[in-house]
Protein backbone atom coordinates (compact mmCIF):
# COMPACT_ATOMS: atom_id res chain seq x y z
CA UNK A 1 0.00 0.00 0.00
CA UNK A 2 1.46 3.27 -0.89
CA UNK A 3 1.76 6.18 1.82
CA UNK A 4 -1.31 7.90 -0.11
CA UNK A 5 -3.76 4.48 -0.17
CA UNK A 6 -2.23 4.28 4.01
CA UNK A 7 -3.30 8.20 4.87
CA UNK A 8 -6.73 7.69 2.60
CA UNK A 9 -7.42 4.55 5.05
CA UNK A 10 -6.56 6.50 8.03
CA UNK A 11 -8.86 9.49 6.98
CA UNK A 12 -11.83 6.70 5.77
CA UNK A 13 -12.01 5.17 9.83
CA UNK A 14 -11.98 8.89 10.88
CA UNK A 15 -14.34 9.96 9.00
CA UNK A 16 -16.68 6.92 10.00
CA UNK A 17 -15.92 7.86 13.47
CA UNK A 18 -16.10 11.70 13.51
CA UNK A 19 -18.37 12.28 9.90
CA UNK A 20 -18.33 16.13 10.10
CA UNK A 21 -14.74 17.12 10.17
CA UNK A 22 -13.76 16.87 6.61
CA UNK A 23 -10.59 15.58 5.25
CA UNK A 24 -8.90 18.76 4.05
CA UNK A 25 -9.30 20.03 7.39
CA UNK A 26 -6.91 17.50 8.82
CA UNK A 27 -3.12 19.18 9.28
CA UNK A 28 -1.17 15.51 9.19
CA UNK A 29 1.07 16.94 11.81
CA UNK A 30 -1.02 18.00 14.75
CA UNK A 31 -2.95 15.60 17.01
CA UNK A 32 -5.64 13.93 15.24
CA UNK A 33 -7.54 13.70 18.87
CA UNK A 34 -7.71 17.38 19.15
CA UNK A 35 -8.95 18.40 15.43
CA UNK A 36 -11.49 15.46 15.45
CA UNK A 37 -12.56 15.92 19.35
CA UNK A 38 -12.18 12.12 19.90
CA UNK A 39 -12.39 10.92 23.48
CA UNK A 40 -11.03 7.81 24.76
CA UNK A 41 -14.02 5.69 23.20
CA UNK A 42 -13.79 7.09 20.23
CA UNK A 43 -9.73 6.59 19.91
CA UNK A 44 -10.12 2.85 20.75
CA UNK A 45 -12.50 2.60 17.94
CA UNK A 46 -10.26 4.19 15.61
CA UNK A 47 -7.58 1.68 16.63
CA UNK A 48 -9.76 -1.00 16.11
CA UNK A 49 -10.77 -0.15 12.82
CA UNK A 50 -7.76 0.91 11.61
CA UNK A 51 -6.35 -2.87 13.08
CA UNK A 52 -9.16 -4.55 11.24
CA UNK A 53 -8.49 -2.58 8.39
CA UNK A 54 -4.95 -3.47 7.95
CA UNK A 55 -5.36 -6.90 9.61
CA UNK A 56 -3.07 -6.41 12.52
CA UNK A 57 -3.17 -6.05 16.63
CA UNK A 58 -2.12 -2.67 18.23
CA UNK A 59 -1.16 -2.73 21.56
CA UNK A 60 -2.04 0.12 23.55
CA UNK A 61 1.66 0.75 24.16
CA UNK A 62 1.68 2.02 20.41
CA UNK A 63 -0.82 4.28 20.83
CA UNK A 64 1.28 7.11 20.88
CA UNK A 65 2.69 6.31 17.58
CA UNK A 66 -0.95 6.93 16.28
CA UNK A 67 -1.15 10.31 17.62
CA UNK A 68 -0.92 12.30 14.22
CA UNK A 69 -1.41 11.13 10.93
CA UNK A 70 1.56 11.31 9.86
CA UNK A 71 2.50 9.12 12.50
CA UNK A 72 -0.34 6.81 12.06
CA UNK A 73 1.13 6.52 7.77
CA UNK A 74 4.64 5.59 9.19
CA UNK A 75 3.14 3.15 11.65
CA UNK A 76 1.09 1.54 9.81
CA UNK A 77 3.63 1.63 6.78
CA UNK A 78 5.60 -0.42 8.80
CA UNK A 79 3.68 -2.67 10.99
CA UNK A 80 1.58 -3.97 7.89
CA UNK A 81 4.06 -4.48 5.18
CA UNK A 82 1.86 -7.26 3.63
CA UNK A 83 -1.01 -4.64 2.52
CA UNK A 84 2.07 -2.50 0.67
CA UNK B 1 -58.25 -3.81 24.08
CA UNK B 2 -54.93 -2.48 24.97
CA UNK B 3 -53.43 0.76 23.96
CA UNK B 4 -49.80 1.74 22.90
CA UNK B 5 -49.79 5.52 23.76
CA UNK B 6 -46.67 7.83 22.91
CA UNK B 7 -44.26 7.51 25.75
CA UNK B 8 -42.49 9.84 27.50
CA UNK B 9 -38.51 10.11 26.56
CA UNK B 10 -37.35 12.42 29.12
CA UNK B 11 -38.52 14.49 31.47
CA UNK B 12 -38.95 17.19 29.55
CA UNK B 13 -40.41 16.18 26.59
CA UNK B 14 -43.92 17.56 25.36
CA UNK B 15 -44.61 16.16 22.52
CA UNK B 16 -43.44 13.43 19.80
CA UNK B 17 -43.52 12.20 16.13
CA UNK B 18 -44.11 8.69 14.92
CA UNK B 19 -41.68 8.37 12.49
CA UNK B 20 -42.30 5.35 11.43
CA UNK B 21 -43.85 2.22 12.09
CA UNK B 22 -42.28 -0.87 12.31
CA UNK B 23 -45.26 -3.46 12.84
CA UNK B 24 -48.82 -3.53 10.95
CA UNK B 25 -52.18 -4.47 11.46
CA UNK B 26 -52.83 -8.21 12.39
CA UNK B 27 -48.63 -8.25 13.49
CA UNK B 28 -48.30 -10.60 16.85
CA UNK B 29 -46.19 -8.18 19.28
CA UNK B 30 -44.75 -9.42 22.60
CA UNK B 31 -43.87 -7.38 25.76
CA UNK B 32 -40.64 -5.61 24.50
CA UNK B 33 -40.45 -5.64 20.69
CA UNK B 34 -39.75 -3.17 19.50
CA UNK B 35 -43.33 -1.10 17.53
CA UNK B 36 -42.17 2.36 16.01
CA UNK B 37 -39.73 4.90 15.70
CA UNK B 38 -40.41 8.00 17.70
CA UNK B 39 -38.33 11.24 17.08
CA UNK B 40 -37.88 13.30 20.22
CA UNK B 41 -36.06 16.80 19.60
CA UNK B 42 -32.96 15.04 20.28
CA UNK B 43 -32.81 11.73 18.60
CA UNK B 44 -34.65 9.12 16.75
CA UNK B 45 -35.73 6.53 19.45
CA UNK B 46 -36.96 2.82 18.76
CA UNK B 47 -40.17 2.24 21.12
CA UNK B 48 -41.14 -0.68 22.86
CA UNK B 49 -44.68 -1.97 23.56
CA UNK B 50 -45.00 -3.10 26.94
CA UNK B 51 -48.17 -5.79 26.22
CA UNK B 52 -48.19 -8.61 24.55
CA UNK B 53 -51.07 -9.41 21.71
CA UNK B 54 -51.99 -8.45 18.52
CA UNK B 55 -52.00 -4.98 16.44
CA UNK B 56 -55.17 -4.19 15.80
CA UNK B 57 -55.61 -0.41 14.12
CA UNK B 58 -52.68 2.20 13.74
CA UNK B 59 -54.45 5.54 15.03
CA UNK B 60 -51.57 7.55 13.84
CA UNK B 61 -49.69 7.94 10.53
CA UNK B 62 -46.17 8.17 9.97
CA UNK B 63 -44.75 11.43 10.42
CA UNK B 64 -47.50 12.84 12.93
CA UNK B 65 -46.52 14.62 15.89
CA UNK B 66 -48.48 14.26 18.79
CA UNK B 67 -48.75 14.95 22.79
CA UNK B 68 -47.30 12.54 25.23
CA UNK B 69 -49.54 10.21 26.42
CA UNK B 70 -51.80 9.80 22.93
CA UNK B 71 -52.79 6.62 21.94
CA UNK B 72 -50.93 5.38 18.80
CA UNK B 73 -52.12 2.04 17.87
CA UNK B 74 -54.76 -0.23 19.73
CA UNK B 75 -54.01 -4.06 20.57
CA UNK B 76 -56.21 -6.95 20.84
CA UNK B 77 -55.43 -10.18 23.11
CA UNK B 78 -53.55 -12.35 21.08
CA UNK B 79 -56.34 -15.36 20.87
CA UNK B 80 -59.42 -12.73 19.56
CA UNK B 81 -60.14 -12.98 15.95
CA UNK B 82 -59.62 -9.62 13.63
CA UNK B 83 -62.74 -7.48 13.10
CA UNK B 84 -61.57 -7.90 8.99
CA UNK B 85 -58.72 -10.37 8.19
CA UNK B 86 -56.66 -7.88 5.98
CA UNK B 87 -54.29 -10.01 3.83
CA UNK B 88 -50.66 -9.70 4.53
CA UNK B 89 -48.99 -9.12 1.42
CA UNK B 90 -45.43 -7.59 3.02
CA UNK B 91 -42.67 -9.78 4.29
CA UNK B 92 -42.10 -9.69 7.62
CA UNK B 93 -39.90 -6.85 9.44
CA UNK B 94 -36.58 -8.07 10.28
CA UNK B 95 -35.46 -7.30 13.80
CA UNK B 96 -33.93 -4.78 14.60
CA UNK B 97 -29.70 -6.17 14.95
CA UNK B 98 -27.66 -4.29 17.61
CA UNK B 99 -25.63 -1.17 15.82
CA UNK B 100 -21.91 -2.77 15.83
CA UNK B 101 -18.99 -0.13 15.18
CA UNK B 102 -18.20 -1.30 12.34
CA UNK B 103 -21.41 -2.13 10.67
CA UNK B 104 -22.99 0.68 8.41
CA UNK B 105 -25.09 0.67 5.47
CA UNK B 106 -23.29 0.54 2.01
CA UNK B 107 -23.85 4.02 1.07
CA UNK B 108 -23.12 5.55 4.26
CA UNK B 109 -25.50 8.36 5.49
CA UNK B 110 -24.04 11.99 4.54
CA UNK B 111 -22.27 14.18 7.41
CA UNK B 112 -25.10 15.61 9.11
CA UNK B 113 -25.29 18.51 11.84
CA UNK B 114 -25.01 17.15 14.81
CA UNK B 115 -27.97 17.08 16.77
CA UNK B 116 -29.70 15.76 13.87
CA UNK B 117 -30.42 11.81 14.22
CA UNK B 118 -28.77 10.32 11.46
CA UNK B 119 -30.82 7.47 9.79
CA UNK B 120 -31.33 4.67 12.39
CA UNK B 121 -31.74 2.14 9.73
CA UNK B 122 -29.63 -0.53 10.10
CA UNK B 123 -28.10 -3.88 8.22
CA UNK B 124 -30.92 -6.41 8.81
CA UNK B 125 -30.62 -8.98 11.42
CA UNK B 126 -28.45 -12.26 9.83
CA UNK B 127 -31.76 -14.13 10.23
CA UNK B 128 -34.17 -11.76 8.51
CA UNK B 129 -35.27 -13.16 5.25
CA UNK B 130 -34.10 -11.00 2.51
CA UNK B 131 -36.73 -8.33 1.50
CA UNK B 132 -37.77 -6.69 -1.84
CA UNK B 133 -37.12 -2.83 -2.24
CA UNK B 134 -41.08 -2.47 -2.74
CA UNK B 135 -43.20 -4.88 -1.44
CA UNK B 136 -46.60 -5.57 -2.77
CA UNK B 137 -48.59 -2.95 -0.82
CA UNK B 138 -46.06 -0.43 -1.72
CA UNK B 139 -44.40 0.28 1.72
CA UNK B 140 -40.93 1.44 0.43
CA UNK B 141 -38.29 0.57 3.15
CA UNK B 142 -36.35 3.79 3.67
CA UNK B 143 -34.77 5.79 6.62
CA UNK B 144 -36.54 7.50 9.13
CA UNK B 145 -34.49 10.80 7.83
CA UNK B 146 -35.01 10.00 4.56
CA UNK B 147 -38.73 9.27 4.86
CA UNK B 148 -39.40 13.03 6.64
CA UNK B 149 -37.40 14.69 4.13
CA UNK B 150 -39.30 12.92 1.41
CA UNK B 151 -42.58 13.83 3.10
CA UNK B 152 -41.54 17.47 3.47
CA UNK B 153 -40.08 18.23 -0.22
CA UNK B 154 -43.55 16.03 -1.32
CA UNK B 155 -41.56 13.37 -2.82
CA UNK B 156 -42.76 9.96 -3.37
CA UNK B 157 -40.15 7.81 -2.14
CA UNK B 158 -41.40 4.82 -4.70
CA UNK B 159 -39.40 6.78 -7.00
CA UNK B 160 -36.49 6.77 -5.75
CA UNK B 161 -33.61 4.49 -6.14
CA UNK B 162 -32.23 3.81 -2.87
CA UNK B 163 -28.56 2.59 -2.24
CA UNK B 164 -28.81 1.63 1.46
CA UNK B 165 -28.64 -2.20 2.60
CA UNK B 166 -31.07 -4.05 0.95
CA UNK B 167 -32.04 -1.54 -1.94
CA UNK B 168 -33.92 0.94 1.55
CA UNK B 169 -33.42 4.63 0.42
CA UNK B 170 -31.55 6.91 2.60
CA UNK B 171 -31.35 10.45 3.00
CA UNK B 172 -28.79 10.81 0.53
CA UNK B 173 -30.76 9.20 -2.08
CA UNK B 174 -33.71 11.74 -1.27
CA UNK B 175 -31.83 14.67 -1.56
CA UNK B 176 -30.18 13.69 -5.05
CA UNK B 177 -33.97 13.24 -6.39
CA UNK B 178 -35.04 16.69 -5.15
CA UNK B 179 -35.58 19.47 -7.69
CA UNK B 180 -33.17 22.27 -7.97
CA UNK B 181 -34.19 25.02 -5.81
CA UNK B 182 -35.25 28.28 -7.88
CA UNK B 183 -33.02 31.34 -8.13
CA UNK B 184 -33.96 33.40 -5.32
CA UNK B 185 -32.51 37.18 -4.73
CA UNK B 186 -31.73 37.68 -0.98
CA UNK B 187 -34.17 40.77 -0.27
CA UNK B 188 -37.00 37.61 -2.08
CA UNK B 189 -34.78 35.39 0.57
CA UNK B 190 -35.50 37.43 3.12
CA UNK B 191 -38.73 38.83 2.89
CA UNK B 192 -40.31 35.10 1.96
CA UNK B 193 -38.26 34.37 5.96
CA UNK B 194 -40.32 37.32 7.20
CA UNK B 195 -43.57 36.68 5.82
CA UNK B 196 -42.73 32.72 5.98
CA UNK B 197 -43.40 31.70 2.49
CA UNK B 198 -42.27 28.62 1.33
CA UNK B 199 -39.97 29.42 -1.50
CA UNK B 200 -41.28 26.35 -3.56
CA UNK B 201 -44.50 27.15 -3.39
CA UNK B 202 -43.91 30.62 -5.26
CA UNK B 203 -43.76 30.64 -9.03
CA UNK B 204 -40.94 32.91 -10.13
CA UNK B 205 -41.47 35.69 -12.55
CA UNK B 206 -37.66 37.07 -12.66
CA UNK B 207 -34.98 36.53 -15.39
CA UNK B 208 -34.29 32.43 -15.51
CA UNK B 209 -37.73 31.96 -13.23
CA UNK B 210 -36.03 33.86 -10.39
CA UNK B 211 -38.00 34.53 -7.28
CA UNK B 212 -38.30 38.23 -6.89
CA UNK B 213 -39.57 40.11 -4.01
CA UNK B 214 -42.83 41.31 -5.98
CA UNK B 215 -43.43 37.62 -6.46
CA UNK B 216 -43.28 36.75 -2.37
CA UNK B 217 -45.01 39.59 -1.47
CA UNK B 218 -47.81 37.95 -3.77
CA UNK B 219 -47.59 34.78 -2.43
CA UNK B 220 -48.15 36.05 0.63
CA UNK B 221 -51.13 38.14 -0.06
CA UNK B 222 -52.99 35.00 -1.74
CA UNK B 223 -51.97 32.81 1.12
CA UNK B 224 -53.96 35.59 3.88
CA UNK B 225 -56.76 35.69 1.86
CA UNK B 226 -57.20 32.17 1.59
CA UNK B 227 -57.04 32.01 5.33
CA UNK B 228 -57.19 28.23 5.83
CA UNK B 229 -58.90 27.25 8.62
CA UNK B 230 -57.46 23.78 10.54
CA UNK B 231 -60.05 21.60 11.57
CA UNK B 232 -60.27 20.94 14.74
CA UNK B 233 -58.12 17.73 16.15
CA UNK B 234 -55.76 17.79 13.49
CA UNK B 235 -51.91 17.78 13.98
CA UNK B 236 -50.38 20.73 13.69
CA UNK B 237 -47.37 20.22 11.17
CA UNK B 238 -44.19 22.23 11.58
CA UNK B 239 -43.50 24.83 9.10
CA UNK B 240 -41.78 23.65 6.59
CA UNK B 241 -37.61 24.19 6.72
CA UNK B 242 -35.90 26.40 3.38
CA UNK B 243 -33.12 23.76 3.12
CA UNK B 244 -31.43 21.02 5.01
CA UNK B 245 -28.80 23.23 6.82
CA UNK B 246 -32.18 25.54 8.03
CA UNK B 247 -33.39 21.75 9.65
CA UNK B 248 -30.19 21.26 10.78
CA UNK B 249 -30.36 24.75 12.88
CA UNK B 250 -34.33 23.47 13.92
CA UNK B 251 -33.35 20.56 15.23
CA UNK B 252 -30.05 21.64 17.16
CA UNK B 253 -32.12 24.58 18.16
CA UNK B 254 -35.32 22.63 19.45
CA UNK B 255 -32.50 20.20 20.83
CA UNK B 256 -30.99 23.31 22.89
CA UNK B 257 -34.30 24.23 24.28
CA UNK B 258 -34.70 21.03 25.51
CA UNK B 259 -32.06 20.59 27.75
CA UNK B 260 -32.00 24.93 28.44
CA UNK B 261 -35.42 23.47 29.85
CA UNK B 262 -34.64 21.01 31.85
CA UNK B 263 -31.32 22.36 33.45
CA UNK B 264 -33.04 25.14 34.51
CA UNK B 265 -35.74 23.22 36.25
CA UNK B 266 -33.42 21.25 37.90
CA UNK B 267 -31.56 23.78 39.22
CA UNK B 268 -34.61 25.59 40.06
CA UNK B 269 -36.16 22.97 41.66
CA UNK B 270 -33.46 20.38 43.14
CA UNK B 271 -31.40 21.74 46.22
CA UNK B 272 -28.10 20.49 45.27
CA UNK B 273 -25.09 19.78 47.14
CA UNK B 274 -21.33 18.80 46.52
CA UNK B 275 -18.86 16.57 47.57
CA UNK B 276 -15.96 15.87 46.17
CA UNK B 277 -13.02 13.83 46.21
CA UNK B 278 -9.79 12.09 44.35
CA UNK B 279 -9.59 8.73 43.92
CA UNK B 280 -5.82 6.78 43.23
CA UNK B 281 -6.67 4.81 40.14
CA UNK B 282 -3.09 3.47 39.62
CA UNK B 283 -4.09 -0.09 40.63
CA UNK B 284 -7.14 0.14 38.65
CA UNK B 285 -5.23 1.55 35.47
CA UNK B 286 -1.93 -1.23 36.07
CA UNK B 287 -4.78 -3.89 36.21
CA UNK B 288 -6.16 -2.98 32.79
CA UNK B 289 -2.99 -2.82 31.18
CA UNK B 290 -1.99 -6.19 32.23
CA UNK B 291 -5.74 -7.30 30.69
CA UNK B 292 -5.89 -5.57 27.91
CA UNK B 293 -2.22 -6.67 26.78
CA UNK B 294 -3.72 -9.99 26.29
CA UNK B 295 -7.07 -9.30 24.52
CA UNK B 296 -7.72 -8.08 21.02
CA UNK B 297 -8.86 -4.82 20.76
CA UNK B 298 -12.05 -5.62 20.28
CA UNK B 299 -12.24 -6.99 24.06
CA UNK B 300 -10.36 -3.83 25.56
CA UNK B 301 -11.57 -2.50 28.44
CA UNK B 302 -11.70 1.24 28.79
CA UNK B 303 -10.86 2.98 32.63
CA UNK B 304 -14.95 4.23 32.13
CA UNK B 305 -16.36 0.89 32.01
CA UNK B 306 -14.62 -0.18 35.66
CA UNK B 307 -15.86 3.22 36.92
CA UNK B 308 -19.11 3.01 35.63
CA UNK B 309 -19.57 -0.58 37.62
CA UNK B 310 -17.97 1.10 40.63
CA UNK B 311 -20.32 3.57 40.91
CA UNK B 312 -23.18 0.62 40.46
CA UNK B 313 -21.99 -0.98 43.10
CA UNK B 314 -21.66 1.57 45.47
CA UNK B 315 -24.87 2.28 44.92
CA UNK B 316 -26.47 -1.13 46.56
CA UNK B 317 -24.15 0.48 49.38
CA UNK B 318 -26.09 3.73 49.49
CA UNK B 319 -29.74 3.01 47.65
CA UNK B 320 -31.02 6.37 48.66
CA UNK B 321 -28.46 7.71 45.83
CA UNK B 322 -30.66 5.59 43.38
CA UNK B 323 -34.48 6.20 42.24
CA UNK B 324 -36.13 9.30 42.01
CA UNK B 325 -38.05 12.31 43.74
CA UNK B 326 -41.55 12.56 43.38
CA UNK B 327 -44.26 13.79 44.67
CA UNK B 328 -42.79 15.64 47.01
CA UNK B 329 -40.74 11.71 48.30
CA UNK B 330 -38.06 9.69 47.30
CA UNK B 331 -38.71 6.50 45.48
CA UNK B 332 -35.82 4.24 45.90
CA UNK B 333 -35.72 2.71 42.11
CA UNK B 334 -36.10 -1.58 41.85
CA UNK B 335 -32.79 -1.87 39.53
CA UNK B 336 -29.26 0.15 39.06
CA UNK B 337 -29.62 1.95 35.58
CA UNK B 338 -26.64 4.37 35.47
CA UNK B 339 -27.25 6.90 32.71
CA UNK B 340 -24.39 7.41 30.90
CA UNK B 341 -23.73 10.89 30.05
CA UNK B 342 -22.85 11.16 26.02
CA UNK B 343 -21.82 14.00 24.23
CA UNK B 344 -22.99 14.56 20.80
CA UNK B 345 -20.72 15.33 18.51
CA UNK B 346 -20.73 19.23 17.70
CA UNK B 347 -23.26 19.83 20.97
CA UNK B 348 -25.68 18.27 22.59
CA UNK B 349 -26.14 15.97 25.33
CA UNK B 350 -27.93 12.24 26.00
CA UNK B 351 -27.93 9.94 28.99
CA UNK B 352 -29.18 6.43 27.94
CA UNK B 353 -29.27 3.89 30.90
CA UNK B 354 -26.77 1.07 31.18
CA UNK B 355 -29.43 -1.35 32.34
CA UNK B 356 -28.01 -3.44 35.63
CA UNK B 357 -24.86 -2.60 35.71
CA UNK B 358 -24.28 -3.83 39.15
CA UNK B 359 -25.19 -7.46 37.79
CA UNK B 360 -23.15 -7.15 34.98
CA UNK B 361 -19.56 -8.25 34.24
CA UNK B 362 -17.09 -5.58 33.04
CA UNK B 363 -16.77 -7.24 29.83
CA UNK B 364 -20.42 -6.79 29.34
CA UNK B 365 -20.55 -3.36 30.48
CA UNK B 366 -17.77 -2.07 28.26
CA UNK B 367 -19.30 -3.55 25.07
CA UNK B 368 -22.93 -2.32 26.24
CA UNK B 369 -21.43 1.16 26.75
CA UNK B 370 -19.72 1.21 23.53
CA UNK B 371 -22.98 0.30 22.31
CA UNK B 372 -24.69 3.21 23.89
CA UNK B 373 -22.37 5.64 23.02
CA UNK B 374 -22.36 4.47 19.37
CA UNK B 375 -26.30 4.65 19.42
CA UNK B 376 -26.54 8.00 21.23
CA UNK B 377 -24.38 9.37 18.45
CA UNK B 378 -26.08 7.72 15.55
CA UNK B 379 -29.32 6.58 16.18
CA UNK B 380 -31.20 3.66 17.49
CA UNK B 381 -31.72 4.37 21.50
CA UNK B 382 -34.45 2.27 22.88
CA UNK B 383 -37.64 3.88 24.58
CA UNK B 384 -36.60 1.67 27.77
CA UNK B 385 -32.51 3.40 27.46
CA UNK B 386 -33.99 6.67 27.22
CA UNK B 387 -36.42 6.11 30.55
CA UNK B 388 -34.57 4.14 33.28
CA UNK B 389 -31.86 5.49 34.06
CA UNK B 390 -31.70 5.87 38.23
CA UNK B 391 -29.02 8.13 38.37
CA UNK B 392 -26.72 9.86 35.90
CA UNK B 393 -22.50 9.81 35.57
CA UNK B 394 -20.77 11.74 33.58
CA UNK B 395 -17.23 10.69 32.41
CA UNK B 396 -15.52 13.47 30.74
CA UNK B 397 -12.60 11.30 29.67
CA UNK B 398 -9.02 12.08 29.39
CA UNK B 399 -9.32 15.33 27.21
CA UNK B 400 -11.52 16.73 29.50
CA UNK B 401 -11.05 19.11 32.36
CA UNK B 402 -10.02 18.05 36.15
CA UNK B 403 -13.40 17.35 37.98
CA UNK B 404 -17.04 18.07 36.84
CA UNK B 405 -19.68 19.13 38.77
CA UNK B 406 -23.35 18.46 37.07
CA UNK B 407 -26.61 19.05 37.08
CA UNK B 408 -29.05 16.64 38.07
CA UNK B 409 -31.24 15.26 35.73
CA UNK B 410 -35.08 15.58 37.68
CA UNK B 411 -36.59 12.88 38.69
CA UNK B 412 -33.32 11.50 40.10
CA UNK B 413 -31.56 12.59 42.84
CA UNK B 414 -27.44 12.63 42.04
CA UNK B 415 -25.13 12.74 39.13
CA UNK B 416 -21.41 11.51 39.46
CA UNK B 417 -19.02 13.00 37.89
CA UNK B 418 -15.25 11.69 36.88
CA UNK B 419 -12.73 13.67 35.42
CA UNK B 420 -9.70 13.53 33.78
CA UNK B 421 -7.06 11.26 34.60
CA UNK B 422 -3.78 13.34 35.62
CA UNK B 423 -0.67 12.82 36.88
CA UNK B 424 -0.89 14.02 40.22
CA UNK B 425 2.09 14.01 43.53
CA UNK B 426 0.21 11.55 45.98
CA UNK B 427 1.04 11.05 49.69
CA UNK B 428 0.99 7.71 51.07
CA UNK B 429 2.66 6.02 54.61
CA UNK B 430 4.79 8.83 54.68
CA UNK B 431 6.45 8.74 51.15
CA UNK B 432 5.38 10.98 48.13
CA UNK B 433 5.50 9.92 44.69
CA UNK B 434 3.55 10.46 41.41
CA UNK B 435 0.24 8.13 40.99
CA UNK B 436 -2.47 8.77 38.16
CA UNK B 437 -5.73 10.35 40.19
CA UNK B 438 -9.18 11.23 39.18
CA UNK B 439 -11.36 13.54 40.56
CA UNK B 440 -14.75 12.34 41.80
CA UNK B 441 -17.69 14.18 42.38
CA UNK B 442 -21.37 13.96 43.33
CA UNK B 443 -23.86 16.55 42.95
CA UNK B 444 -26.94 15.76 45.02
CA UNK B 445 -30.57 16.01 45.91
CA UNK B 446 -30.46 16.88 49.45
CA UNK B 447 -34.21 16.35 50.19
CA UNK B 448 -33.01 12.91 49.18
CA UNK B 449 -29.64 12.34 50.84
CA UNK B 450 -26.99 14.05 53.05
CA UNK B 451 -23.69 15.09 53.25
CA UNK B 452 -22.61 11.89 55.19
CA UNK B 453 -24.33 9.65 52.95
CA UNK B 454 -23.40 11.11 49.86
CA UNK B 455 -19.47 10.81 51.34
CA UNK B 456 -19.94 6.85 51.88
CA UNK B 457 -21.07 6.48 48.58
CA UNK B 458 -18.18 8.20 47.09
CA UNK B 459 -15.66 6.32 49.73
CA UNK B 460 -17.04 3.26 47.99
CA UNK B 461 -16.58 3.92 44.75
CA UNK B 462 -12.86 4.53 45.95
CA UNK B 463 -12.60 1.41 47.48
CA UNK B 464 -13.65 -0.08 44.73
CA UNK B 465 -11.24 1.04 42.46
CA UNK B 466 -8.81 -0.01 44.24
CA UNK B 467 -9.82 -3.94 44.08
CA UNK B 468 -10.48 -3.62 40.39
CA UNK B 469 -9.85 -7.48 39.92
CA UNK B 470 -13.24 -7.81 42.18
CA UNK B 471 -15.27 -5.51 39.77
Amino acid sequence: MTDPEIRAAVLNALHQIAPEVGADEIDPAASLREQADLDSMDFLNLVTRLGRDFGIQIPEADYPHLATLDACAAYLAARAPQHA
Amino acid sequence: MGEFRMPSLGADMVTGTLVEWRVHPGDPVHRGDIVAVVDTDKAAIEVEVWESGVVDELLVPEGTRVPVGTVLARLRPADEAAPVAAPVLEPPVPAPAPAEAGALPSAAPPPQAPGISVPIFRPAAKAAPPVAPTPATGRVRASPAARRLAAERGIDLGTIHGTGAEGAVVRADVERAMPHPPRVSPVAARMAELLEIDLRTVAGTGAGGAVTRADVERAAAARDSAAPSAPSGAPASPPPPLDASALARDRNAAMRQAIAAAVARSKREIPHYYLWTHVDVSRALRWLEARNADRPMEERILPAALMLKATALALRAVPELNGFWTEGAFRPADGIHPGVAVFLRGGGLVAPALLDADRKDLDTVMGELRGLVQRARTGGLRGAEMTSATITVTNLGDRGVEGVLGVIYPPQVAIVGFGKIVERPWAEDGMVGVRPVVELTLAADHRASDGHRGSLFLEKITDLLQKPEEL
